[in-house]
């Protein structure tokens, strides 16, 4: 069985219209991470300190009367969500709420006093100072900056300097690009979302490698033909690779997001996103660019 | 070439014999008896993610180390002095590094000034000068004794801790320091987080202070009480009500007796009240201290004084000598055991400060591991599904070899030590896909020698070969971002850190040993003319 035939795609030929999409989802992430070195946008507590609670309820609660009994007891800014599966309710405070003692005992205080008839057991609780947030923040964008470093240093030195900008240029763009779907759905920026991020570097580079690795075994065996063609064909030669390898990825990766439950669920879903813009990145931002480059490069030398 | 696979082949079984050997302990339970000496007993370690528990990180106040040992100081320099009858108008620590003394002439100055050279001849001294008519001197320590004395008050911490959290009775709990100041501690499985926090967190610090009985208490302003003396708050829990009130009292600052003196703590019953109470035991220091004040003081009263707050304050209705205690208060028989461990165990030389406190119930943590197990076992059933489809025969190789990866990582896992986390099981369904991709290179490859007119051998082996390198790259970028995630992550981040670069190492193995050895057996000693692919 066969997916895909023999294809002839003009990859190249496309690259108008896809360097403005990229474009546009670059920019997105752009503002997405500016929001985010603001401290304006939907930060998780692991960065920004504070408290969360998850809650089980034995009775269905309603979601206004737990923020009145929360906003009675000093928590005005409560965050609150419903989890998926039972009477559960996450609460999220921030480090600026001053409580006296643990906000996690006072929250679950408060519910206790309000919900009388309503039972309830902790199921988590996570408190973070706000100096560790930071000291997070730190370590996790070194973190990203020495991954991203490491990789186009093993890939300009494995391949060719344009093929490291190529890469670097992919892998970038997959980075902001999950920044920008996370941004635009207002989704929490969490260190599992982070750990997503990196890891869906390190696969999107496995994508852009292969094609890569393609393109320059065919640059040795032809050497009449422009780069642009055969980019192209080497592209089209590995796309049946490129597509089998996503749908097992993704498969895997779907049924952790529809049946891994709720505390892995945006990270899964991070991850899908990866994957999908991974590939897309590999075939129609890291080749055109080491096109573009290489091409410059051949004139000034010529 | 027959040899070679026979290697292969035994390899593959001494790999899949240690994965199950590893795998065993976590599997079957309880291990028979006849399973011991060397072989493996070390389940996977669960993350506190998955089997819920609590994981804590505590920043030591060195500062306050420090600070205390000042004030030490200073209450040691004041018994000095006042021994050499060497008269002074006060003594006290100033800001964070020195101790300040003011005297009334020079020459009792330059006196205490020869006293202090000998006494602490590793700190500085600042020389006597005048000023509104005194004469100040101050005695100041070195950044370098400040930074051992910070330095040795976390290894204390770590230390007390590690006794409070062992008479607790937690099983396999993790205590270790982190960075300078800070102190990591895990508790897997605990039932009741809250009394756990509050016990390693107590400073602990035990002292018998006098009661001033000059000073009114209730009316008593911070401006009209004698500097040697402070107000406390007593707190008494009503035992039909619960109700706590506070009711301050004045002691004197100055502790006659310490926790630092204690050898024993445990819990008795008040046979008469039915009420809990505290038994301590002194050494014989401490004993000999506690004889000496109480026939000093009968018929006063003095409190014992727990990090600041009053447990009770009787009065000593005669000399007690022998060098026994008791704290009695109106607690209950859980924090009278508490505090016998608190006791026990010593004081925290520093105050301790919670910054991160996560706690997983251990229904969420059931919770979790039964959905990550199923998200994988639904994810490895698609992808086996989808392979055998779309390669057929040569599909269910490469699900054979990615099962083997999924055994060998498990086995991995349990063999180092590692902890399985969420993420690292997220990490592994990950996996999953992704180890196929290797195969999936090499397949394509074979796909298109064949349709080159190779024969299958020629076709498999061009195959292999052509994609080595593209396997071995792609799985490099890879590991460096596991690297660095290992590096710069904690707690699930790391375990997913873990899984995924043991899970790529291990698929360059079945991916470049384990399939290719299946296809030679097939096409070699069976002498298949046909690749099914």
């Amino acid at each position: 069985m066969q997916i895909i035939g023999k294809t002839n795609f003009d990859f190249m030929g496309k690259k108008k219209i896809t360097f403005v999409i990229s474009s546009i989802i670059a920019l997105l992430g752009l503002i997405g991470v500016g929001q985010i070195a603001l401290g304006t946008a939907n930060m998780g507590i692991d960065f920004s300190g504070g408290t969360a609670v998850q809650l089980n309820f034995s009775q269905p609660v309603a979601i206004d009367q737990a923020r009145h009994a929360l906003a009675k007891h000093g928590f005005k800014d409560a965050n609150l969500q419903e989890v998926s599966g039972g009477n559960k309710l996450l609460v999220k405070v921030g480090k600026a709420t001053h409580v006296q003692g643990p906000a996690a005992d006072a929250i679950e205080d408060a519910f206790r006093k309000e919900f009388t008839d309503n039972r309830f057991v902790i199921e988590s609780s996570t408190e973070i100072g706000p100096a560790i947030g930071d000291k997070l923040r730190k370590d996790t964008l070194v973190a990203v900056v020495i991954s991203l470093v490491g990789i186009v240093i093993y890939i300009a030195w494995r391949f060719d300097f344009a093929f490291g900008v190529g890469a670097l240029a992919a892998t970038l763009h997959d980075v902001l690009a999950m920044f920008a779907v996370f941004f635009v759905m207002q989704k929490e920026i969490n260190l599992l979302f982070i750990t997503a991020v990196l890891t869906i570097a390190g696969y999107s580079l496995t994508d852009t490698v292969v094609v890569f690795d393609r393109i320059r075994e065919n640059l040795h065996k032809n050497v009449k033909d422009s780069l642009t063609a055969i980019c192209n064909f080497s592209i089209n030669e590995v796309l049946s690779r490129t597509i089998i390898t996503a749908l097992t990825t993704f498969l895997a990766t779907a049924s952790l997001f529809f049946f891994g439950g709720e505390v892995i669920h945006d990270f899964a879903f991070a991850l899908l996103v990866g994957i999908i813009v991974g590939v897309y990145s590999s075939v129609f931002v890291a080749s055109p660019i080491v096109v573009i480059w290489g091409s410059r490069n051949k004139e000034t030398k010529a | 070439m027959s040899k070679g696979l026979l290697w292969r082949f035994s390899l593959i079984a001494l790999f899949i014999t240690l994965s199950l050997l590893y795998l065993t302990p976590t599997l079957v339970s309880p291990l028979p008896s006849w399973w011991k000496g060397l072989l493996p007993k070390d389940r996977i370690h669960l993350g506190l993610d998955l089997q819920g528990g609590t994981h804590l990180v505590m920043e030591v106040e060195t500062q306050k180390a420090v600070e205390g040992t000042l004030d030490l100081i200073a209450t040691d320099l004041e018994d000095a002095l006042s021994a050499k009858t060497l008269r002074y108008k006060q003594i006290a620590r100033q800001g964070g590094d020195r101790v300040g003394m003011t005297f009334y002439d020079r020459g009792t100055a330059d006196e205490a000034q020869k006293l202090l050279k000998d006494k602490y001849p590793t700190m500085t001294l600042v020389p006597p000068y005048d000023e509104g008519g005194f004469v100040h001197l101050q005695l100041r320590m070195n950044e370098k004794e400040a930074q051992e004395r910070k330095d040795r008050a976390v290894a204390q911490a770590l230390e007390t801790i590690r006794n409070r959290i062992d008479q607790f009775g937690v099983s396999e709990p993790v205590i270790a320091r982190e960075g300078l100041t800070n102190i990591v501690v895990q508790l897997p499985g605990i039932s009741d987080p809250k009394r756990a926090i509050e016990l390693i967190g107590r400073t602990a610090r035990l002292e018998f202070k006098l009661v001033d009985e000059t000073v009114n208490p209730a009316i008593a302003t911070p401006g009209t009480i004698p500097e040697d003396t402070e107000i406390l708050m007593e707190k008494r829990t009503d035992p039909t009500t619960g109700a706590v009130t506070e009711i301050p009292l004045a002691v004197k600052k100055k502790a006659i007796i310490t926790g630092d003196l204690l050898t024993d703590a445990q819990i008795r019953i008040d046979s008469q009240f039915n009420q809990p109470y505290v038994a301590i035991e002194f050494n014989s220091t401490g004993a000999r201290l506690f004889d000496q004040v109480t026939a000093a003081n009968v018929g006063k009263r003095f409190a014992i004084v727990l990090d600041n707050t009053i447990y009770s304050a009787p009065v000593i209705r005669e000399r007690i000598s022998g060098g026994s205690a008791q704290i009695s208060g109106s607690f209950t028989e859980k924090e009278a055991a508490d505090l016998a461990i608190v006791l026990r165990a010593g004081s925290l030389p520093a105050p301790v400060k919670i910054i991160q406190n996560v706690t997983v119930g251990p229904s969420l943590g059931e919770d979790s591991i039964n959905k990550g197990l199923m998200a994988g076992a639904i994810g490895v059933a698609l992808v086996i599904l989808f392979m055998g489809i779309y390669y057929k025969l040569s599909g269910m190789v490469a699900n054979f070899g990615m099962i083997l990866n999924v055994l060998f990582l498990m086995g991995a896992l349990a063999a180092l030590g590692a902890t399985l986390t969420l993420p690292g099981i997220a990490a592994i369904v990950l996996l999953i896909g992704m180890s196929v991709d290797a195969n999936v290179l090499i397949f394509e490859r074979i796909r298109e020698e064949l349709r080159l007119g190779k024969t299958p051998i020629a076709a498999l082996d061009s195959g292999y070969d052509k994609a080595f390198l593209t396997i071995m790259d792609s799985h490099v970028t890879t590991l460096i971002t596991a690297a660095v995630l290992f590096q710069f992550g904690t707690g699930p981040v790391k375990g997913f850190a873990v899984s995924l670069s043991l899970g790529v190492i291990i698929n360059l193995f079945t991916a470049l040993v384990g399939t290719k050895a299946i296809f030679d057996f097939v096409l070699n000693r069976l002498r298949v003319k046909r690749l099914s692919v």
